[in-house]
């Protein structure tokens, strides 16, 4: 058993064991992280999804998790998906503009050399 | 027999009773956003959250936001199932660099016009050729999402207003909550 229980097994109130799934993702320094991804996944959820995937990807799940969970907290109706959508609306204004800009810029290079050209006549 | 417009005594149960295996009653929470001809949304969805976590979160909104929280989840149960390790977090990364990658030939293409308008306007006007980005209700998540310890940083995020993302929900294929098209 780990002498500290980590943030996962102090919160479920249960022993942590020495191969406890959660230990590494979740120190008990930080309780909050864990608290939010219990309460938007559930603990056996995110344990089936951390078994199901190599060691080696855990931890990159893990804070996936815990940034969707924050995100769901925040906003209980949209969540993360509230963020892919102000994106992509950012995208379309920003490519509108550019494509503004280069027809100005389209304009401006023919004037240019308009006016070379009639600079030699 | 009398039926409600949420109810299923007599037609088919919902595609979430369905799956749990069980009667669909009248009232079903479930009901009204997982239709039986859509068996795979709630599968998704329980793989990922959990029947008991998704009925929380609904009972916690009003009825009128449940609809567009059940796609929300039902996008990120999807995404979760594609990608398993970062889900919807990825297509965040990938649209945050699309976004930084805009902003840097918009900056290009306004130092160009900048060039262009020196050598062929009067000082006076140039300011009118460049084309400055109008102010966008949400900054980019800078620098692009550290996938190790950092927590989201969003601004200016309502909190569960619902309905503040019309113009663009991934489920509604470009038409804006007010029934525009992109």
């Amino acid at each position: 058993m780990n002498p500290k229980r980590c943030a996962a097994c102090r919160y479920l109130r249960r022993r942590c064991p020495k191969d406890c799934v959660f230990s590494p993702y979740f120190p008990p320094n930080n309780p909050e992280k864990f608290a939010c991804v219990h309460r938007i996944y559930g603990a056996g959820n995110v344990s089936k999804m951390l078994q199901q995937l190599p060691v080696q990807t855990r931890a990159e799940v893990v804070e996936s998790l815990c940034f969707e969970a924050t995100c769901r907290i925040e906003d209980p109706v949209y969540g993360c998906v509230g963020i892919i959508s102000l994106l992509q609306t950012q995208i379309q204004k920003t490519e509108n503009l550019l494509a503004r800009t280069q027809a100005e810029i389209a304009v401006a290079q023919t004037k240019h050399s308009q006016n070379q050209h009639s600079e030699f006549m | 027999m009398a039926s409600s417009s949420s109810s299923n005594t007599y037609n088919s149960p919902c595609a979430a009773c369905k799956f749990l295996r069980r009667k669909c009653m009248p009232g079903c929470i479930f009901a009204p956003y997982f239709p039986p001809e859509e068996p795979h949304k709630f599968a998704n969805v329980h793989k990922i959250f959990g029947a008991s976590n998704v009925t929380k979160l609904l009972n916690e909104l009003l009825p009128h936001q449940r609809e567009d929280a059940v796609n929300s989840l039902a996008y990120e149960a999807e995404a979760r199932v594609r990608d398993p390790v970062y889900g919807c977090v990825g297509a965040i990364s990938y649209l945050q660099r699309q976004v930084h990658r805009l902003q840097k030939e918009l900056d290009a293409a306004n130092a160009d016009l900048v060039h262009y308008g020196l050598s062929t306007s009067t000082p006076g006007n140039v300011v009118d050729l460049v084309f400055q980005p109008q102010p966008l209700p949400l900054q980019p998540l800078n620098p692009v999402y550290r996938l190790s310890g950092a927590s989201p940083v969003m601004t200016q995020q309502p909190r569960g207003t619902g309905g503040s993302y019309g113009t663009f929900l991934p489920w509604n294929n470009g038409h804006d909550q007010q029934g525009g098209n992109m």
